[in-house]
């Protein structure tokens, strides 16, 4: 029967060629646009956010001329203009560079937080909602403890128990997204494994762990993905709030959120441009992650077509 | 069966069309059907899934859900076209000249409600003026002459059994006392003797109250318990009008044929079931000419490349003999939409 | 005929879901639905043993039982002279290779993010039978003999690109790909259109032939039942109250209750209308079943013997056993 999810199909001799590769990512996107509609956009506006963000961050000298620690980089406290686009802070440093090399930190402290939240909940979901039991209570009690706390003031407690530094901040915001994977992948666990092809996969002879790896864990893997991008949309605000607070890295290292306490600090005498750029980069960024998973949410789970 | 007792059809359905856009195309979902429905008769509307049967009887009370839309034809009870009326008109018209039952009766009745409250809803809704105990001695008047009994009416659909709840949702849309049951699936979800049950049911109302049933099942058993004549769809369109004994034992399209042939029967003893071959067509795209003939054992040329009208047949089907052929004035009322039987292209 | 299984005194019992509220106003006591009742019987090497009945008569229960999906509450399945209960999980799941279910709805039979291929190929890889290439092989060879061709395009289809018919094919060739001997089909064709279940059946006659295969076929549709089986055994509320071979059971019932189900069983010929009323009355509860024989009170020969104590399985003529007390 004719799939109507399938592209227009490709010409065969294009398929090997660059050329010929780039038509068709074109024709399916512009197919998929077809398809899905507003969802789509939204996917591809929050990616492409994403992926010049992740560009700024692998390869920022190609885009800001100025070091960012540089302390004699221009005038002091100087508005926008074209020699500093997002002007100079209360340290002669320009703005624009702190920005552009600002953005590794925060993509890789959100990144790896979510990543590590990731790898811990997911398996512990996944085990806990399969063997069920006295385990899967325990860990489910734990797991709604942390869940119970507001993330914040979590990550504010162990922000300050485990001091300042890259790994203790990644750490700190970790901690408070695991139950979140925990709570999703042992939610739909405990549906999946009431579904018939589960049985059947019983009915085939396959080990416990095997079902758990084979039929269950590609069937919960799609939320997770969407989970995954608001995770981290989440992660850079949290991140942003940490070092807003002071509790962030050392001053060495350029952060949005540090900026943002900075520019606070001076906005009553008329500078706008500390405290603007740095929060706009933040809630930019975070947009874009979240748009990315509302996208994806919308465009991964199948939709049957209503006949 | 006894034929119809007035000559009017009390419902004609006229060159319908039905349509739904989807993401790659249009769903060409029910197309040029004609259709008549007699006074206190039942029409058994026959096909596979995906025919167009279901939205053919949703559209009757209009209830066809955007974004599919009925893109031609008009549907005449008692001269008035349905199609054509203000939303207001139809609406009283719904549950009380016309109704529709369901094929699952735990969804269509509401879970929250008792069965008392929603028999006062409906009534309520087309006679605001009655008071309540005259609609509930209405409704166990109704229930009572399905088989249930009235302390049914204080209870809520879960706690009633599968059989029950398809009798209430039954009554439901005959406390009004309607001219036309349009009933879909009706007995799926109901066991074997339960079944036989509701079937007995139907053919009495018919008797009775002089009801008049447009059947839609796939169910060629249940059709042939109970429907004086039957109209055969696929991919959207009529294939094949007649009375009910003339279908299924001179079955004259191709269709019909393997269909008939292909069900098992419990009375028979039968050596090998007849197989359709091929797969069901693609609504998007439909063959060219005749929907079927791809999967025609009986092709022929013109086939592929001219859609033959719904007529009467004109000549005797080629693998008849002329001895086995009933005269055509003996058939009245057939109709095939078949380029074998002689119809002119 | 060698017994391939034999079955006796077969049983599973759920206890029944209560409320808080039910647990304060009726104390401890804890209810049970026999869904399963004490059910002996025997399978031949192969022959094809239906198993019918309406809703709640435990026919889809027992086929799962059979094949340990789920745990027996009491009684014992012999399969070849080893008693399946004492098998140890391990073993149990080397020796479904040779034992297979085809279950009701194709669609959520196949994990929706498995291809067919690889759907079908899955055994092969859980019993580690050949490596990659020699399965992709036998499944291809596999997909042509059971009609999914063109078989390498349909190889990377999903369930979801598929039709119903094509949906059953790929269960079917996934319960096959081991070479099994025995196979249970729960209702395979109950949600297939009608014109594909003649395929379906004709396709599963193929296939025992040449893949010299029994089967236990579930069904609640009689006329079926007829058309497929060699024997078949009727299921009422748990229990077996008819068992013959075909011809017999549809030509001489014995119990109430088949005569009532084949009475009631709607004919595809306008010729041949019912005439009478079938029996009244639906299936009772399965929590509170009445007393002595589950159908007493809707039968129409009910003696007051029958309330008293569960009528035995008797063999009536050979091979045709019913438990009815009636002569």
């Amino acid at each position: 029967m004719n799939d109507p999810r399938k592209g227009p199909a490709p010409a065969s001799s294009a398929r090997c060629s660059p050329a010929g590769w780039l038509a068709r990512l074109l024709g399916r996107l512009s197919a998929a646009h077809r398809k899905y509609g507003l969802e789509w956009w939204i996917l591809i506006a929050g990616a492409a956010v994403i992926l010049f963000t992740i560009y700024m961050a692998a390869f920022p000298r190609t885009l800001a001329r100025y070091d960012p620690l540089d302390q004699e980089a221009g005038p002091q406290m100087a508005p926008p203009s074209r020699e500093h686009p997002m002007g100079t802070d209360n340290l002669s440093r320009d703005v624009l560079a702190r920005m552009i090399h600002g953005s590794r930190t925060i993509l890789g402290v959100a990144f790896a937080a979510a990543l590590l939240s990731s790898i811990i909940g997911i398996p512990l979901g996944l085990l806990s909602g399969f063997a069920g039991g006295a385990f899967d209570r325990v860990l489910s009690l734990i797991m709604d403890s942390i869940y119970s706390f507001p993330g914040l003031i979590l990550a504010i407690a162990f922000a300050a128990m485990l001091g300042p530094g890259v790994v203790n901040i990644t750490l700190s915001v970790a901690v408070i997204y695991i139950p979140t994977y925990f709570r999703l992948v042992r939610g739909q666990t405990l549906s999946i494994k009431e579904e018939l092809y589960v049985e059947a996969a019983r009915a085939i002879g396959c080990r416990r762990s095997t079902i758990l790896a084979r039929y269950i864990f590609p069937n919960v893997i799609a939320t997770v993905v969407v989970v995954f991008s608001l995770n981290i949309a989440d992660a850079i605000m949290t991140e942003a709030a940490l070092s807003y607070i002071g509790l962030g890295l050392p001053a060495g290292i350029p952060d949005w959120g540090m900026d943002l306490s900075m520019g606070k600090k001076f906005l009553p005498s008329g500078v706008w441009w500390m405290i603007t750029f740095p929060g706009a980069m933040i809630s930019t960024l975070a947009l874009g992650f979240t748009m990315l998973g509302e996208g994806l949410s919308e465009i991964l789970n199948p939709r049957l077509l209503e006949r | 069966m006894d034929s119809p007792v007035s000559a009017e059809p009390i419902l004609q359905i006229q060159n319908l069309s039905i349509a739904y856009p989807i993401a790659i195309g249009t769903v060409r979902a029910v197309e040029q059907v004609s259709l008549e429905l007699g006074d206190a008769e039942a029409l058994g509307l026959v096909g596979e899934s995906g025919c167009g049967k279901s939205t053919l009887g949703l559209s009757i009370l209009r209830l066809v859900r955007p974004p599919g839309r009925i893109t031609g034809g008009r549907i005449l009870y008692h001269g008035r076209d349905l199609l054509a009326m203000p939303e207001r008109e139809i609406r009283a018209l719904r549950g009380k000249n016309i109704t529709m039952a369901f094929q699952n009766p735990l969804t269509s009745l509401n879970p929250l409600y008792r069965i008392d409250r929603q028999f006062l809803e409906t009534i309520r809704q087309h006679e605001p003026a009655v008071t309540r105990p005259q609609a509930l001695q209405r409704a166990e008047k109704v229930l009572e002459s399905l088989g249930v009994e009235p302390q049914r009416l204080y209870e809520y659909p879960h706690q009633l059994s599968g059989g029950m709840r398809q009798r209430v949702m039954l009554a439901l849309g005959l406390v009004m006392n309607p001219d036309i049951l349009v009933a879909d699936e009706p007995t799926t979800a109901l066991d074997v003797i339960v079944e036989a049950g509701f079937i007995d049911l139907l053919n009495s109302l018919r008797r009775d109250w002089r009801l008049s049933i447009l059947l839609i099942t796939h169910n060629l058993g249940l059709v042939a318990e109970i429907a004086d004549r039957i109209a055969v769809m696929y991919a959207g369109r009529l294939v094949e009008v007649g009375a009910a004994e003339q279908v299924f034992h001179r079955p004259l399209h191709p269709y019909t044929q393997g269909l008939i042939h292909c069900v098992p029967n419990i009375r028979v003893d039968q050596e090998r079931l007849a197989t359709m071959g091929g797969s069901p067509p693609d609504l998007v795209e439909p063959p060219s000419g005749c929907r079927f003939h791809p999967r025609c054992p009986q092709v022929m040329e013109i086939c592929p490349r001219r859609e033959p009208p719904l007529a009467s047949p004109l000549i005797p089907s080629p693998i008849e003999s002329a001895a086995e052929a009933a005269p055509q004035g003996g058939e009245a009322g057939r109709q095939v939409a078949c380029w074998l039987y002689g119809a002119r292209p | 005929m060698s017994a391939m299984f034999r079955v006796r005194s077969l049983s599973k019992l759920f206890p029944v879901e209560r409320s808080f509220v039910d647990l304060l106003l009726a104390g401890s006591r804890r209810s049970f639905v026999h869904a399963v009742d004490e059910v002996s019987f025997d399978i031949h090497e192969g022959e094809v043993l239906g198993l019918a009945g309406e809703s709640g008569s435990g026919k889809s229960t027992t086929g799962r039982l059979i094949l340990r999906l789920v745990e027996p509450s009491s009684g014992s399945i012999e399969y070849r002279g080893r008693d399946l209960k004492n098998i140890p999980r391990r073993e149990m799941e080397r020796l479904r290779a040779r034992l297979q279910i085809v279950f009701q709805d194709p669609n959520s039979s196949l994990s929706p993010r498995m291809s067919v291929g690889q759907a079908i190929g899955h055994p092969l890889a859980v019993h580690r039978l050949g490596d990659a290439r020699e399965r992709r092989e036998r499944v291809l060879e596999l997909m042509e003999k059971i009609g999914l061709t063109p078989a390498s395009f349909l190889y990377r289809k999903y369930p979801h690109q598929l039709s119903g018919g094509q949906c059953q094919r790929v269960v079917l060739a996934r319960a096959l790909i081991t070479n099994p001997e025995f196979i249970v089909a729960d209702e395979p064709i109950a949600m297939a259109d009608v014109s594909v279940r003649a395929l379906i059946l004709e396709l599963m006659l193929r296939l025992k032939e040449e893949f010299r295969l029994t089967y236990l076929f579930i069904t609640h549709d009689l006329a079926t039942a007829k058309y497929l089986c060699s024997r078949v055994a009727i299921m009422y509320l748990g229990r077996i109250v008819e068992l013959a071979e075909r011809r017999e059971l549809f030509s001489r019932p014995h119990h109430p209750y088949t005569k009532a189900l084949l009475a009631a069983v709607p004919i595809p010929d306008p010729a041949q209308r019912r005439q009478h009323e079938v029996v009244r009355g639906e299936i009772p509860s399965a929590i509170h079943p009445p007393p002595g024989c589950h159908f007493h009170p809707r039968c129409p020969y009910a003696m007051p013997r029958c309330r008293e104590g569960r009528p035995p399985l008797r063999e009536l003529a050979p091979g045709h056993f019913s438990a009815c007390l009636l002569d």
